[in-house]
C-alpha cells in the first residue's frame, strides 16, 4: 500500500512570488521597450486597444552557449529515405533545401508575453502625474467641509449641545446640592399651612425657622445656577479637507490656415496623448475642446481632431472662450483646471498683448497649470531649440512664463519629440517647484 | 461462460474512467506485484501525490522540485509554460517524479483511471527503479537528503533576503545561475551532503563570528610588519597550492576562493552548485531514464492485460497514450523537433529484449555476450544500472534498429552552403552512425569545456579561464560576455577567457572582462 497524499486542496499559486519577482524584474525592460514603441510608433494607435507584445530581452539568463555559426558538427537524424553517403544538401535559408535544420534549442528566450492595453498604459504613465496633483490633494486643499469632532467648551450659541450641557448641569447641581423645587415647595407649603393655621409660639417659632430655611434655600438656588456657563458644551466641528479630484482639461488648438497638415498632426498627437493621460489618471475628468481661427468655439472631440476650418488667427478669442466656459461651468473652487494650448506661434499682430492681459488677469489665477506647445518646423528646431527667439506668441508667452511658475512652454518639431516634451511638461515637479503656487 | 465472465470481472482492477483512492491503491499494488516479481525491479517506497493542473505548472516552474527558493527566473519559466499551456501549444505532463527517498510522484487529477495506472507504472516503478539503481544517481546524488536540503536552501535564501535585501540575493543568484552548467564536478565525486546537524553547526559558527566581530581589533598597530609579510606570502603560496587547478567546477572554485564574497554569498553559490550537481545525472541519462520508464509501463500494462486485470477499453486508452509518447516523426516532418528520448530508449530496450530472446545472425555477430542469452530481464537490469545515454547507445544500438530508424549523419560545417551526408544505415556506416549518435549524448562533448586554469593571487588576481575549442565550435559572443560579466561580479577582479584549440593547442581567441562594457 503506497502513501497517497491529496494535494489538490493545498494553497494554489505557489509560484506567485516568483511571478511577481519576474514582473518586477522585467518592469524596467518593459518600460524601456514601451517608451521606444511610443517614440517611434503612432501614438493614436494606443487607443485602439490592441495589445503590445514585449520581448523578454532584459530578463535573459546568459550562460556559455555554443555559437551556431561556427565549427564542424555532426547531426544524427532519423528517417533517411533517399540519401547516400556523400550527398550534398542545401542548407535551409540558402534556397529550397530539403533538409530542415536540426535543433534541440529551447526557444524560451524568444518568448513574448502579452500585456494588455491597460498594463501598457500603466507602465507608460507610471512616473507621470499632472503637476502638483499630490500637493493639491494632500496639502493645499481648497475646499473644506465641517465635520463633527467631539465637544468644545466654547463656540457659537447655535452649536450648543443641549444634551451634553444638561448632563453637566445635572451633575453640578447634584454635587453642589442645589435645592430641588420639591424641597422648596415643601417648605413653602408648610409655611402656608402654619400661617393659615392658629398662631402660637411654637407655630411662629416654626415659621421663623421655616422662613430662614426658605431664604437659605432660595439663596442657594440663586447662587447655584440651574445652568451655569461652565456646563455649556458646544458641538465641535473640524474643517476637514475635501479632496478636489475633479479636473477639467482645456485643449486649445489653432486650426487656422497657417497650421499645415503636419502641424495639426503633431498637435493632435499631443492632445491624444494628453487625453489618454487624463482618462487614465482621473476618475472624474472633463475635457473641453476649444479650437480657434479668428474666432473660437467649443467643439466636441471628434470635430476638434478631425474637422477642418479656415480663417485668420486670433489667439485671444480662444482664451476668452475658455474664460467664458470656466465662468459658466467650472468654478475654480470645485475644479482643478488645466489647460494645454497647441499652436504654430502665429498670431494677429496686435492680439498678443491682449493675450498676455487675459492670461495674467483672468486665466492664470484660476488655472493649476497651463502648457503651451509650439509646433515648429524641423529646420527651425536647431535655430530655436534653446534660444528665447521665436514667434510673436512665443515672445508674449515668455513674459507670462516669468510671472507664473505654473505656466510652461515648449517646442515640438517632430513626432518623436512629443513624448519627451510630454514627460517634461507633466513630470513630477521637483520639491522646490512645489512652492510655486 | 457466465462464471468465467464474473470471474474475470472480479479480477479487473478497475473499469470506467473514474478513479478513487481505493482503486488507485489496488492498481498500485497489482503493478507493484508485476514490477517486483516479474521484472525484478528494486524501488524506493513511493509517495503518490494528486495535484491539479495549476499545481503542475507550479511544479514545472520550480524545475520539478517540490521545494525551491524564490527567484524571478522561475516566474519567467512559469509564465512561459502557462502561455504555452493556455494557447494549447503544449499539454501538461501526466506525471512528475522526483528522485528522492521516498520517491515522490505527482499524478494529475484530470487523468483517467487507465492513465493513472499507466503513470503509476511509468513513474513510481520505471523512473523510481532507475533512480535507485543507476550508478550515476547512486554515486552522484543523495536521494535521501535532497528534500531536507531543499528545505534548508529555501529557508536559508529567504533568511538572506530578509537580512541583506532581495536585490542583493537576486544578484548573487543571477550570477550563480549563469554558471550552473559550470557548477558540477565532472571528474570526481562530489562530497556527500553534510547532515542537518553539521550544517547547523556551520551556520552557528558563522553567526557567532558575525556577533563577536569587533572593529576595534583592526585599529591595533601591527607589531611586526616584516614577519607578517612573510606570513602572508606563505599563506598565499599555500592557498595557491590548495587551489587545486585546473578546476572544471567554476562555481565551486569561486565559492572557495573568491576574495570578495561574504559568507552568506558563498553559501548561496553552494546551494546553486548542489542543485546543479543533483540534476547532472538526469541530464546524462535522459534516453535511458525515459526509455526505462516507458519500457516498464509498457511491459507491466501488457502483463496486466494478459492476466485480465485490465479490460480492452482501458488497454486501448493506454496504448493510445503510449503511442503518443513514443511518436517520432522523420527529420523532414514539420513536427520534427529532435530525437524523442522516450522513443529511442524504448526502442532500444525492446530491441535488447529481442536480441536476448530471438537473435538473428547479425545480432550474434554484434552482441555475442547477450544475443540469445534468454534472460532479457537481467540484461536490461544490468544496462539500467551501469550505463548512461552515451555508453548505452555505444554499447547496445543495433544495426537492426538503425535500419528501422533509418539513421544518417549530416556533416555541418559552418560557412558552407551545403550539408554533407555522412555515414548512413548501411554496413559501412553502422559503427560511425552509432558513434556519432552516442557522441551527441555525451555531455562532455556537447557542452562547452571551460575550466579555471590559473590565478595569480599575489599579482593582479586575474582569474584565467580556458575554453577548449573542439571542432572549431566557438561560444556565442553575446552570452559569453554576459556570463563573463557574472563571473567577474563573483570574482571581484579581472576575469579572462582564452579559447584554445583542443587538437592543436593554438590560441583562438582571448576575451577579458576588462574589454566588456559593464
Amino acid at each position: 500500500m503506497p502513501i497517497f497524499i491529496d494535494r489538490r486542496l493545498n494553497p494554489k499559486d505557489k509560484s506567485l512570488g516568483n511571478r511577481q519577482r519576474f514582473l518586477r524584474r522585467a518592469r524596467g525592460e518593459l518600460k524601456r521597450s514601451i517608451r521606444e514603441h511610443f517614440r517611434a510608433g503612432k501614438i493614436a494607435d494606443i487607443d485602439s486597444g490592441q495589445n503590445v507584445s514585449v520581448p523578454a530581452g532584459g530578463t535573459d539568463e546568459p550562460r556559455f552557449e555554443e555559437a551556431g555559426d561556427s565549427g564542424r558538427r555532426q547531426h544524427v537524424l532519423p528517417g533517411n529515405r533517399e540519401f547516400v553517403t556523400g550527398d550534398r544538401v542545401l542548407k535551409p535559408g540558402q534556397g529550397d533545401g530539403a533538409g530542415s535544420k536540426p535543433s534541440r534549442e529551447d526557444s524560451e528566450d524568444d518568448f513574448r508575453f502579452m500585456l494588455s492595453r491597460e498594463e501598457v498604459l500603466e507602465l507608460f504613465f507610471e512616473d507621470l502625474e499632472l503637476p502638483d496633483m499630490v500637493k493639491l490633494n494632500l496639502k493645499e486643499v481648497l475646499a473644506f467641509r465641517p465635520r463633527r469632532a467631539g465637544f468644545a467648551a466654547t463656540g457659537a450659541p447655535t452649536n450648543i449641545n443641549v444634551g451634553r450641557t444638561m448632563r453637566n448641569s445635572l451633575g453640578r447641581r447634584l454635587a453642589l446640592k442645589r435645592p430641588k423645587n420639591s424641597e422648596l415647595e415643601a417648605v413653602r407649603q408648610e409655611l402656608e399651612e402654619l400661617e393659615a393655621g392658629c398662631q402660637n409660639d411654637a407655630a411662629s417659632a416654626r415659621i421663623a425657622l421655616l422662613l430662614a430655611e426658605l431664604e437659605l434655600l432660595e439663596r442657594r438656588r440663586r447662587v447655584i445656577a440651574y445652568v451655569d456657563p461652565v456646563d455649556i458644551r458646544f458641538n465641535r466641528f473640524e474643517a476637514q479637507p475635501v479632496l478636489n479630484a475633479n479636473a477639467v482639461m482645456f485643449c486649445l488648438m489653432d486650426v487656422s490656415g497657417s497650421m499645415g497638415e503636419r502641424e495639426k498632426d503633431l498637435a493632435k498627437r499631443f492632445f491624444v496623448l494628453l487625453h489618454l493621460f487624463l482618462k487614465r489618471r482621473y476618475d472624474r475628468t472633463e475635457i473641453v475642446f476649444i479650437r480657434h481661427t479668428h474666432e473660437a468655439q467649443e467643439v466636441d472631440e471628434e470635430t476638434f481632431f478631425y474637422s477642418t476650418q479656415s480663417g485668420g488667427t486670433v489667439v485671444s478669442t480662444a482664451l476668452e472662450e475658455m474664460r467664458n466656459v470656466i465662468d459658466a461651468r467650472y468654478p475654480p473652487s470645485d475644479w482643478n483646471i488645466y489647460a494645454a494650448q497647441a499652436s504654430d506661434g502665429d498670431n494677429f499682430v496686435s492680439d498678443s498683448q491682449h493675450c498676455i492681459t487675459l492670461l495674467e488677469e483672468t486665466i492664470m489665477p484660476r488655472c493649476q497649470y497651463f502648457a503651451y506647445v509650439e509646433i515648429i518646423d524641423e529646420r527651425e528646431s536647431h535655430i530655436f531649440g534653446a534660444t528665447p527667439n521665436g514667434t510673436a506668441l512665443w515672445h508674449a508667452y515668455s513674459a507670462v512664463k516669468d510671472n507664473w511658475p505654473n505656466f510652461q512652454m515648449t517646442r515640438i518639431a517632430k513626432a518623436a519629440d512629443i513624448y519627451p516634451v510630454f514627460r517634461q511638461l507633466f513630470t513630477r515637479q521637483p520639491a522646490a517647484g512645489r512652492k510655486g503656487r | 461462460m457466465a462464471a468465467l465472465l464474473s470471474k474475470s470481472g472480479a479480477d479487473l482492477l478497475f473499469s470506467g474512467s473514474d478513479w478513487d483512492f481505493a482503486t488507485l491503491a489496488r492498481a498500485h499494488d497489482a503493478i507493484e506485484q508485476v514490477a517486483r516479481e516479474d521484472l525484478r525491479l528494486d524501488v524506493y517506497p513511493s509517495q503518490l501525490e494528486i495535484i491539479t493542473s495549476e499545481q503542475m505548472l507550479d511544479a514545472y516552474a520550480s524545475i520539478g522540485l517540490p521545494l525551491m527558493y524564490r527567484h524571478w527566473s522561475f516566474g519567467k519559466h512559469f509564465l512561459y509554460q502557462e502561455l504555452l499551456y493556455r494557447k494549447g501549444g503544449r499539454g501538461l505532463a501526466y506525471e512528475l517524479v522526483i528522485n528522492s527517498d521516498p520517491c515522490i510522484v505527482y499524478l494529475m487529477e484530470e487523468n483517467t483511471m487507465a492513465l493513472q495506472a499507466l503513470v503509476t507504472a511509468h513513474a513510481a516503478f520505471g523512473h523510481n527503479h532507475f533512480f535507485k539503481n543507476n550508478h550515476l544517481f547512486r554515486q552522484w546524488t543523495d536521494a535521501g537528503a535532497i528534500l531536507s536540503y531543499m528545505d534548508f536552501a529555501k529557508r536559508y535564501i529567504a533568511d538572506c533576503e530578509e537580512r541583506h535585501g532581495t536585490d542583493a540575493v537576486e544578484a548573487v543568484l543571477d550570477s550563480a545561475h549563469a554558471l550552473m552548467d559550470q557548477g558540477v564536478f565532472r571528474y570526481r565525486h562530489p562530497p556527500k551532503l553534510s547532515s542537518e546537524r553539521q550544517r547547523e553547526g556551520i551556520r552557528e559558527r558563522l553567526d557567532y563570528e558575525a556577533r563577536i566581530y569587533d572593529d576595534l581589533w583592526r585599529t591595533l598597530p601591527s607589531a611586526k610588519a616584516s614577519e607578517q609579510l612573510d606570513e602572508t606570502e606563505e599563506k598565499a603560496a599555500d592557498r595557491k597550492r590548495a587551489l587545486n587547478l585546473p578546476q572544471e567546477n567554476i562555481l565551486y572554485f569561486l565559492e572557495k576562493n573568491s576574495l570578495v564574497l561574504e559568507p552568506w554569498q558563498r553559501e548561496v553559490l553552494r546551494i546553486v552548485r548542489i542543485i546543479a550537481q543533483y540534476f547532472y545525472p538526469q541530464r546524462q541519462t535522459q534516453v535511458m531514464n525515459e526509455g526505462c520508464a516507458t519500457f516498464v509501463h509498457y511491459t507491466i500494462m501488457n502483463t496486466l492485460f494478459d492476466r485480465h486485470r485490465i479490460n480492452e477499453s482501458a488497454m486501448l486508452e493506454i496504448l493510445h497514450n503510449h503511442s503518443n509518447v513514443v511518436f517520432q516523426p522523420a527529420f523532414d516532418d514539420p513536427r520534427y523537433s529532435g530525437i524523442n528520448p522516450y522513443t529511442l530508449g524504448f526502442d532500444m530496450m525492446q530491441d535488447i529484449k529481442r536480441i536476448a530472446t530471438a537473435p538473428t545472425a547479425e545480432d550474434r555477430d554484434w552482441f555475442p555476450d547477450i544475443a540469445g542469452n534468454g534472460d532479457w530481464r537481467a540484461t536490461l537490469l544490468d544496462a539500467w544500472a551501469n550505463h548512461r545515454d552515451e555508453s548505452f547507445i555505444r554499447q547496445y544500438l543495433s544495426p537492426a534498429l538503425m535500419r528501422k530508424w533509418r539513421f544518417f549523419v549530416l556533416n555541418d560545417t559552418a560557412g558552407e552552403a551545403h550539408y554533407e551526408v555522412g555515414p548512413i544505415h548501411n554496413e559501412r556506416g553502422y559503427e560511425k552512425v552509432r558513434t556519432a549518435l552516442a557522441n551527441s549524448y555525451d555531455i562532455g562533448e556537447t557542452r562547452p569545456n571551460i575550466q579555471v586554469t590559473d590565478v595569480d593571487l599575489l599579482g593582479d588576481r586575474r582569474l584565467r579561464l580556458q575554453h577548449k575549442v573542439k571542432d572549431g565550435i566557438l561560444l556565442d559572443e553575446k552570452s559569453r560576455d554576459a556570463t563573463l560579466r557574472h563571473i567577474c561580479k563573483l570574482w571581484g577582479y579581472e576575469v579572462s577567457l582564452a579559447g584554445i584549440d583542443m587538437q592543436t593547442g593554438a590560441s583562438i581567441y582571448e576575451r577579458s572582462s576588462a574589454e566588456i562594457v559593464q
